[in-house]
C-alpha cells in the first residue's frame, strides 16, 4: 500500500516533464541520433550509403580545410566573446559611476539594436561597409590612410577578423545590457563602503562590480561563444568560406557539405564534432559562474 | 541532488540505447534504387497524351524576369491545347534548387518534370540513384536528337549506372542556350588604338596592356561569390586548349588538369594579375559590381555569360558594347564554355511520363523558342526566321551562339568534373587571383580533386 503511493508521487513529476520531452525527442533527439547514424556513413544524399567507420571523424582531424574551419571557429571566439566581454565590462565601470544618467533606456535600446536586426541584414549591410567604395575606405581615405583601404572581405589575412569584427559589434551591445542591470542589482551601500574606504573607479570596479557580475559574464561567455563557434549567417552571406577557404566555420562546412557538394555523412560528422565542442565548451563556462551557496 | 545525478546517467543510457539501434539499422538512402535505371523496364511511349484529368507537378527555375513570363505563357498555352493537363509549377532560384531537389526526387510524391543540372554533382547523382526517367525513347519519339547540335544532347546524357557523363542515355533537354564569352567596349578599346576585337588568347592580352597603357582597367572582374572564377578559367582553357580535349578532360575521359594546357590557363590569368589586368582585390568584389563598372565604359573587357545580355542592354555604355568568343589556334571557329540552361527531366516515379514529355517537347520547341526570343532570352535552339541586328549586343550574341552551337565548339561548365569540383576550383580560382598559389599548385589541387572522384567512379 505505501509502495505504490511513494512511487506514484515520484512518477508524477515526470509526467509533467513529458510533454516536454515528447518535443524534444521528437525534433531534436530524433533528428540528432540520425545524424549520428549519418555521421558513420559516406553518403551522397541519394543513392545507397556505404558504412564508412569514423573515417568521416578522422577526416575533421586530417582534412586541412576542416581542421582550419575549427581554428577559424576560435579566432571568433576572441572577437564574438572575448573583446565584446572586456571593451562592455569597461564601458559598464564607466556608466555604471554616472549614476543618474538621463535617457538610460534610450541607450540601451540602441546598443542592443543590432541584436534586433535580422543577421543575413547584418551582414549585407556590413558587405557594402567593406567593399571597395565602402564606407570604411571613405572613411580611411578621407583622414588620408589610403594605403590602408582595401577591399576587406578579399582579403587572405584580414578576412576572418573583418567577419569577427562584426560579431564583435553585434556582441557588445548584448553584453552590457546584461552587465547593466547586473549592476543595478548591486546594493548602493556596496559602492558607498567602498568609496567611504576610498577606494578609487578602478578599485570600486575591480572589488565591488567585477565579482558581482561575475553570474552576468558567465551567462555572456556562454551566449558569445556558442554564438561564435555556430557562426553560419555571417559567413554564407559575406564571403561563402572565400577567399579561397579562408573563413570557412564548422557550421558553414557541414551546410556546404550536406547540401552543395553531396557528402552528407562528412556533414554530419562536421555537426556532430561541432556539437561536442560546443557542449564541452558550454560545461567549462559553467564552472566558472558562482555556485549557489544556500 | 541525486536527481541531477541520475538524469544525465539514466539519459546517457537511453540515448546509448537509442543510438545503437539507430546504427544497427539499415544503411541511409533508398533500401533498393528507385528503379528507372535501365530502358528495359519502360512502358511504350506515344505523343497521343491521355485525355484523363492530369495534375503535372513541374520544378523549374526559371525565375528572372524574362524567362518566367516564358514560363508562364508557355504553361497557359499547354493548358489551352490539353484542357485535362493541370500544370503545377514549382518556381525557385537556382540555389533553392539545388538544395531542395535531393530531398524532394527521394521523397515519396516527387515532382513529374524537373529541371536538373548536368553534370556529376546533379543529375550523376539522380541518375545513379535512380530518380529520373531515361528519355531515349522520346527523343526518337519527338525528333529531338536530330532538333538539337549532338554536343548539347551529350551534356544532357548519362550511362544507366550514372557513372559517365555524356554516356547513351538521354536525360532531360534544354530550353535555353547559354555562352561564357568576352564582352567588350569598342569606345575603349579604340581610345586604346584597337580597332578589332581580339580573336585569340594571345590577342586579348596584347590588347589589354594597349589599354592599361591608356589608363583604363583592361578586364573587371568580381568573385566574391567565387562562382565566376569558373567562367574566367573555363573561357581561358577554352581558348587555349580547344573544344575536345576540354571536354574530354571534364567528361573524365582523359587528360588531366596538370597537363600543359590547364596549367597555361592558369599562367595566363596569374600574368593578367601581376601586370595589373584584373579588377584589384577582385575576391572581395561582386559579379554584380565588376559588371556595372563594365557596363558604365569603366573597363574594355569583361568576362561573363549571355545572361548578362538584358542587364548590359540597359546599361549607361549600352551603345558601345558588344560580345565575342575566342578561337583557339588550329580551330577555324570559336571555342568557348558555355551549354544550355538546365535540363528538362522526367522523373522515374512521373505518374505519366506520355503527358510529361509531350510537355517537355511544348517548351522546348521551334514554337516554344519564339516565345523565349521575344521574352528577351536565347533559346537552345535558334529559331530559323529569328536574326537579330548585327552591331549590337543580341546580334553578336544570337550569331555566335548560332556558329559555335552548329560547330559543336561549346565546352561543358568546368564544375560538371565531379561533385566536389564546384567548391575545389572556386576556392583554387580564389588562390589563383590571389597570389596565394602558383598555376602549379592550382592545376595540382584541382587535378586531385578529380583523380580522386575518377577513381573512386571506378
Amino acid at each position: 500500500m505505501s509502495r505504490t503511493s511513494s512511487s506514484r508521487r515520484s512518477l508524477a513529476p515526470y509526467l509533467y516533464v513529458l510533454p516536454a520531452f515528447v518535443v524534444f525527442a521528437v525534433f531534436l533527439g530524433w533528428p540528432f541520433l540520425q545524424t549520428l547514424q549519418y555521421s558513420f556513413y559516406d553518403w551522397d544524399g541519394l543513392s545507397v550509403a556505404t558504412w564508412a567507420g569514423v573515417q568521416n571523424y578522422a577526416d575533421v582531424v586530417s582534412d586541412p580545410v576542416l581542421r582550419s574551419a575549427f581554428g577559424h571557429a576560435l579566432v571568433l571566439m576572441l572577437f564574438y566573446s572575448a573583446v565584446p566581454i572586456v571593451v562592455a565590462l569597461v564601458l559598464t565601470g564607466v556608466i555604471s559611476r554616472a549614476s543618474a544618467l538621463r535617457g538610460m533606456s534610450v541607450y540601451r535600446t540602441l546598443l542592443f539594436l543590432p541584436q534586433v536586426i535580422a543577421s543575413v541584414v547584418v551582414a549585407t549591410i556590413w558587405v557594402s561597409i567593406y567593399s571597395q567604395g565602402g564606407l570604411l575606405n571613405q572613411a580611411l581615405r578621407l583622414v588620408g590612410l589610403d594605403s590602408v583601404a582595401r577591399v576587406w572581405l578579399g582579403d587572405y589575412a584580414l578576412a576572418l577578423p573583418a567577419i569577427g569584427f562584426v560579431g564583435t559589434w553585434l556582441n557588445i551591445g548584448l553584453c552590457l545590457v546584461l552587465f547593466l542591470s547586473g549592476v543595478s542589482t548591486i546594493h548602493p551601500s556596496l559602492f558607498e563602503a567602498a568609496r567611504l574606504d576610498g577606494a578609487g573607479a578602478v578599485r570600486e570596479f575591480v572589488s565591488v562590480t567585477l565579482p558581482l557580475l561575475r553570474g552576468q559574464v558567465a551567462v555572456a561567455l556562454t551566449l558569445t561563444v556558442v554564438s561564435a563557434l555556430k557562426t553560419f549567417d555571417l559567413v554564407y552571406v559575406t564571403t561563402g568560406g572565400g577567399p579561397g577557404t579562408s573563413t570557412v566555420v564548422p557550421a558553414f562546412e557541414a551546410y556546404n557539405r550536406a547540401f552543395n557538394t553531396g557528402k552528407v555523412g562528412s556533414a554530419a560528422a562536421v555537426a556532430i564534432t561541432l556539437t561536442l565542442v560546443i557542449l564541452l565548451v558550454t560545461v567549462l563556462i559553467n564552472r566558472l559562474s558562482p555556485r549557489e551557496t544556500s | 541532488m541525486t536527481a541531477r545525478r541520475t538524469t544525465p546517467l539514466a539519459a546517457g543510457g537511453a540515448l546509448a540505447a537509442l543510438v545503437a539501434v539507430s546504427l544497427a539499422a539499415c544503411a541511409p538512402g533508398p533500401s533498393s534504387p528507385a528503379g528507372g535505371g535501365g530502358s528495359a523496364s519502360l512502358a511504350p511511349v506515344s505523343t497521343a497524351v491521355p485525355t484523363d484529368k492530369t495534375t503535372l507537378t513541374v520544378w523549374d527555375q526559371n525565375t528572372d524576369g524574362g524567362i518566367s513570363d516564358a514560363q508562364d505563357q508557355l504553361n497557359k498555352a499547354f493548358m489551352q491545347k490539353y484542357p485535362n493537363v493541370t500544370v503545377n509549377r514549382v518556381s525557385r532560384s537556382f540555389s533553392d534548387l539545388k538544395t531542395t531537389l535531393k530531398l524532394a526526387l527521394s521523397g515519396d510524391n516527387p515532382p513529374d518534370v524537373v529541371q536538373a543540372n548536368q553534370g556529376y554533382p546533379d543529375m550523376g547523382a539522380f541518375v545513379k540513384a535512380g530518380y529520373l526517367r531515361p528519355m531515349s525513347d522520346y527523343a526518337k519519339l519527338y525528333g529531338w536528337d536530330s532538333y538539337y547540335p549532338s554536343s548539347l544532347l551529350k551534356l544532357n546524357s548519362f550511362s544507366a549506372d550514372g557513372k559517365t557523363w555524356q554516356g547513351d542515355n538521354l536525360y532531360g533537354v534544354s530550353q535555353t542556350g547559354e555562352l561564357v564569352g568576352v564582352y567588350y567596349n569598342a569606345a575603349v578599346l579604340k581610345k586604346a588604338g584597337v580597332n578589332q576585337p581580339p580573336t585569340t588568347i594571345d590577342e586579348l592580352t596584347a590588347d589589354m596592356a594597349k589599354v592599361k597603357a591608356a589608363g583604363t582597367l583592361p578586364l573587371s572582374y568580381g568573385d566574391v561569390e567565387k562562382s565566376p572564377g569558373i567562367h574566367l578559367y573555363g573561357v581561358v582553357l577554352s581558348a587555349l586548349a580547344g573544344a575536345q580535349s576540354v571536354t574530354d578532360l571534364v567528361g573524365g575521359k582523359s587528360g588531366s588538369w596538370t597537363d600543359a594546357n590547364p596549367v597555361k590557363a592558369a599562367q595566363t590569368i596569374t600574368d593578367w594579375q601581376s601586370k595589373g589586368y584584373i579588377t584589384p582585390g577582385a575576391n572581395g568584389v561582386s559579379r554584380d559590381a565588376a559588371v556595372t563598372t563594365f557596363g558604365q565604359g569603366g573597363s574594355a573587357f569583361l568576362i561573363t555569360g549571355t545572361w548578362y545580355q538584358a542587364t548590359l542592354e540597359k546599361a549607361p555604355a549600352a551603345s558601345d558594347l558588344r560580345f565575342t568568343a575566342l578561337t583557339p589556334s588550329g580551330s577555324s571557329t570559336p571555342v568557348t564554355m558555355g551549354g544550355e540552361g538546365l535540363a528538362w527531366a522526367i522523373t522515374s516515379k512521373a505518374k505519366t511520363p506520355d503527358v510529361a514529355a509531350a510537355y517537355i517537347d511544348f517548351i522546348t520547341d521551334e514554337a516554344a523558342s519564339k516565345v523565349l526570343v521575344q521574352t528577351g532570352n536565347l533559346p537552345t535552339v535558334v529559331p530559323s526566321g529569328d536574326s537579330p541586328k548585327e552591331g549590337t549586343i543580341a546580334g553578336d550574341i544570337t550569331t555566335r551562339y548560332q556558329a559555335i552551337s552548329k560547330s559543336n565548339g561549346i565546352t561543358p561548365y568546368l564544375d560538371y568534373a565531379t561533385p566536389t569540383f564546384y567548391d575545389t576550383l572556386t576556392a583554387g580560382m580564389q588562390d589563383l587571383v590571389a597570389g596565394q598559389a602558383t598555376p602549379q599548385q592550382f592545376t595540382e589541387k584541382i587535378q586531385a580533386d578529380y583523380g580522386e572522384f575518377v577513381k573512386s567512379n571506378g
